[in-house]
């Protein structure tokens, strides 16, 4: 039963809710910078539910039947883009994806056009990458229903820090008291910034281990140590998350060259003898192996949660679609 | 011809560091006396200032519009337009044809500056001599600093010939490429490219030993750190013939106003941290930095509503100029008359104009302001091409009342 014509709209305005008692307070998920560890935690625990849901034989629900979903992707990506598409139907929803190579902004339409159309089109979640910091949260500043951030610039990447933090809670039993490594490229890494926030919010102990070449200023202030050295940065680390380095990094230069990169700052067994035995190694993907990992660490099953972290994904985002749309399929009656 | 007499004033003069209660007399376009002791005459019409300030009208170096209308609202009566027009200005033709156009219309004086370079490319000097000659009052590339050193110091060298000001912007440029805000913590928050404040101590100090190796005059544009503060400083201290501007966003804001990606709050040189910002204040009020600009630079809501990397910069500055400008005077750090100076005398004198001058046979380029009235900042009420600032909402104190020029108010609050 639709009351939209003359009831309210079905979305508040409002970014954050007035308190209510609702775990997940929010009508976006833009980044995880502004949600409280209760919000983090409602999310992961559902997804947790997702993953063993994921396992079975039958694997979708009709949870969200009859509401759309768009996924728009001004940047090319592959991954992403399937695990949102697959997260979506196993939710029952009705699934549409964008890229960059079919749509209008290459025709010159701005960003709140684009989002003028979409809102007549009336989707009720849209997630969205964009090349730009910031771009997704002004799109969503015009959109009437949930938006999803699935990277925006080098600013944030929600739910890659969710999926990396439910992997390392469901092999390691908590975050909490985990030292936890980031190492790569820190300063062109949503990814970093995503997981900073989300494991400081919840407890872990962050250090990054990187060239200052790719180390963006005073990240220290973000609650982080910081290491130059894979040695002294490996020391008693719990989880170790790597970051992809991209290949034009030489060009601006970041760095001299992959061999010297692969050579100090590169995963390999030899440099993971300082952390932890049972030391947890992931990575978002792509890899570039022999660059920022060698490829008997990726494929080392006892170590890497490469591959669990790709399967959590899927998880993760059913797990923030469902939530995003509960007050939706409530007013629907349910 | 008519006469009118500014009474019950508050007469402020920088430039003679007058500062008394008293009359003001026009006659026609100029002041014909003014001073404590001073009676308005029989027949002339009389207009009472009610204890306001009365000052000589604001001269404006640095703005991109003429914007008539804003300006005057904000109390300026001289624009000094910028070259990075839809016709760049770098030629006498153009120059010209700004000053004609200046010339034969009742409203804000305006005179141009031309390109420092040829099309501001940074290779070819600009004609500088004729362009002076038809009115040109300083030679900039605008937002493009000009990086060649051997062009820099011939430039210098060559401008010395007609006492001609070279404005440079401050900024290294391949420090500063692809650069949206100030590096430090809101940028790497943000994931937004930033610029260091070296970038911008780097350009000073290069164009400082220039300057200095040529005996010309440089002029920075706009100031926004405090090592660029303390630059300045210690060249002057050397006896570099250098000055430098600064615009009271930088005074009024740091990087935080960049939080969640307000593009309003986009500019160059970006809005740096607080300890710049506080520097920025000490500079204008201990005379380092010499003068005040308003850097109004209209852009339409096409280009500022965009995603933070792509949106232009740029903000409007002339109706918010004095109030902005009066919070540290208030707050006891900036002394008023200082401010008034980098107002009226300073920029007058830097760019060799008759303004900014309480004197009599003067042209009656006036403003009267209070300068503790309370109010709010306002999107909807301002008159400027364009709405992009972000100070809405925001509450200020000090307002224009009436602005003067040639002797005839132009501008009168409500």
């Amino acid at each position: 039963m639709s009351t939209q014509s003359t009831g309210p709209a079905p979305y508040p305005r409002a970014e954050v809710s007035p308190p209510s008692g609702e775990l997940f307070p929010h009508k976006h998920l833009l980044g995880i910078w502004g949600l409280d560890p209760t919000a983090i935690k409602h999310l992961l625990d559902t997804a947790d539910g997702y993953a063993e849901q994921n396992r079975q034989a039958k694997k979708s629900t009709d949870k969200c039947e009859g509401l759309t979903q768009i996924n728009l992707f001004f940047e090319n990506s592959t991954r992403t883009l399937m695990s949102f598409e697959i997260a979506g139907k196993r939710l029952g929803m009705e699934v549409t994806s964008m890229s960059t190579g079919t749509s209008s902004i290459k025709k010159g339409e701005t960003l709140l056009d684009t989002a003028a159309t979409l809102n007549a089109m009336r989707p009720d979640v849209l997630v969205m990458r964009h090349a730009d910091s910031g771009a997704v949260k002004l799109l969503s500043e015009k959109m009437e229903c949930a938006v999803i951030n699935a990277g925006d610039g080098r600013s944030e990447h929600p739910t890659q820090a969710l999926l990396d933090a439910l992997t390392i809670r469901r092999r390691k039993g908590r975050i909490h008291g985990q030292t936890i490594v980031i190492s790569g490229d820190v300063a062109h890494s949503r990814v970093a910034r995503s997981n900073i926030y989300l494991l400081n919010a919840m407890g872990a102990r962050v250090r990054l281990v990187a060239p200052s070449t790719l180390l963006p200023k005073d990240v220290d202030r973000l609650g982080v140590e910081i290491c130059h050295r894979m040695d002294e940065g490996l020391e008693g680390a719990d989880v170790v998350m790597m970051l992809r380095l991209q290949q034009e990094r030489m060009q601006g230069a970041f760095l001299p060259s992959l061999r010297e990169y692969y050579q100090f700052w590169g995963l390999t067994h030899e440099k993971l003898k300082y952390a932890k035995d049972d030391v947890l190694v992931m990575h978002p993907g792509p890899m570039n192996r022999g660059v920022e990992i060698s490829s008997d660490v990726a494929d080392d099953l006892d170590r890497s949660a490469i591959e669990e972290q790709v399967e959590m994904g899927v998880a993760v985002r059913m797990a923030c679609l469902d939530i995003l749309t509960r007050g939706l399929r409530a007013e629907d009656g349910q | 011809m008519s006469m009118t007499a500014y009474i019950n004033a508050r007469l402020i003069d920088p430039a003679s560091g007058l500062d008394t209660k008293g009359t003001l007399i026009t006659e026609g376009e100029v002041i014909k006396a003014f001073g404590a002791d001073v009676k308005a005459p029989g027949g002339a019409s009389v207009v009472d200032c009610k204890g306001r300030i009365l000052c000589p009208g604001f001269i404006d170096m640095r703005a991109h519009r003429v914007d008539a209308e804003a300006a005057l609202k904000g109390g300026v009566t001289t624009v000094i337009l910028q070259p990075d027009q839809t016709t760049v200005i770098d030629t006498d033709a153009v120059v010209e044809r700004i000053r004609r156009r200046s010339e034969d219309s009742e409203t804000v004086n305006v005179f141009p500056m031309g390109t420092a370079t040829r099309g501001m490319q940074g290779s070819q000097i600009a004609e500088i001599g004729q362009m002076m000659q038809s009115g040109a009052v300083g030679f900039t590339d605008c937002r493009t600093p000009v990086s060649d050193s051997q062009v820099m110091r011939r430039l210098l060298e060559y401008s010395g010939h007609f006492d001609a000001l070279i404005v440079q912007f401050a900024e290294d440029r391949s420090l500063a490429s692809g650069a949206m805000a100030h590096e430090g913590e809101i940028a790497t928050r943000l994931g937004l490219s930033g610029v260091p404040a070296a970038a911008e101590v780097i350009q000073i100090e290069r164009d400082c030993r220039l300057a200095e190796l040529t005996d010309a005059r440089i002029h920075f544009a706009l100031i926004s750190s405090r090592e660029g503060v303390d630059a300045i400083r210690a060249a002057k201290k050397r006896g570099v013939r250098a000055t430098c501007s600064v615009a009271p966003h930088y005074l009024h804001l740091n990087d935080n106003a960049l939080e969640g990606y307000r593009t309003f709050a986009k500019v160059r040189p970006p809005l740096r941290s607080e300890e710049d910002r506080l520097a920025l204040i000490a500079g204008l009020a201990d005379g380092t930095i010499d003068t005040l600009v308003s850097d109004h630079d209209p852009k339409s809501a096409d280009v500022k509503r965009l995603p933070f990397g792509q949106a232009a910069e740029g903000v409007v500055g002339f109706e918010t100029m004095l109030p902005l400008a009066l919070a540290p005077v208030h707050a006891g750090k900036l002394e008023l008359m200082t401010l008034l100076r980098a107002l009226t005398s300073t920029p007058a004198d830097l760019l060799r104009l008759p303004m900014g001058r309480l004197k009599e046979g003067a042209q009656a380029d006036l403003v009267i302001f209070d300068p503790d009235k309370p109010w709010r900042i306002s999107q909807d009420d301002l008159v400027s091409s364009a709405r992009n600032m972000p100070f809405d909402t925001l509450p200020v104190q000090g307002q224009v009342w009436q602005t003067v020029v040639a002797g005839k108010a132009l501008y009168s609050a409500a």
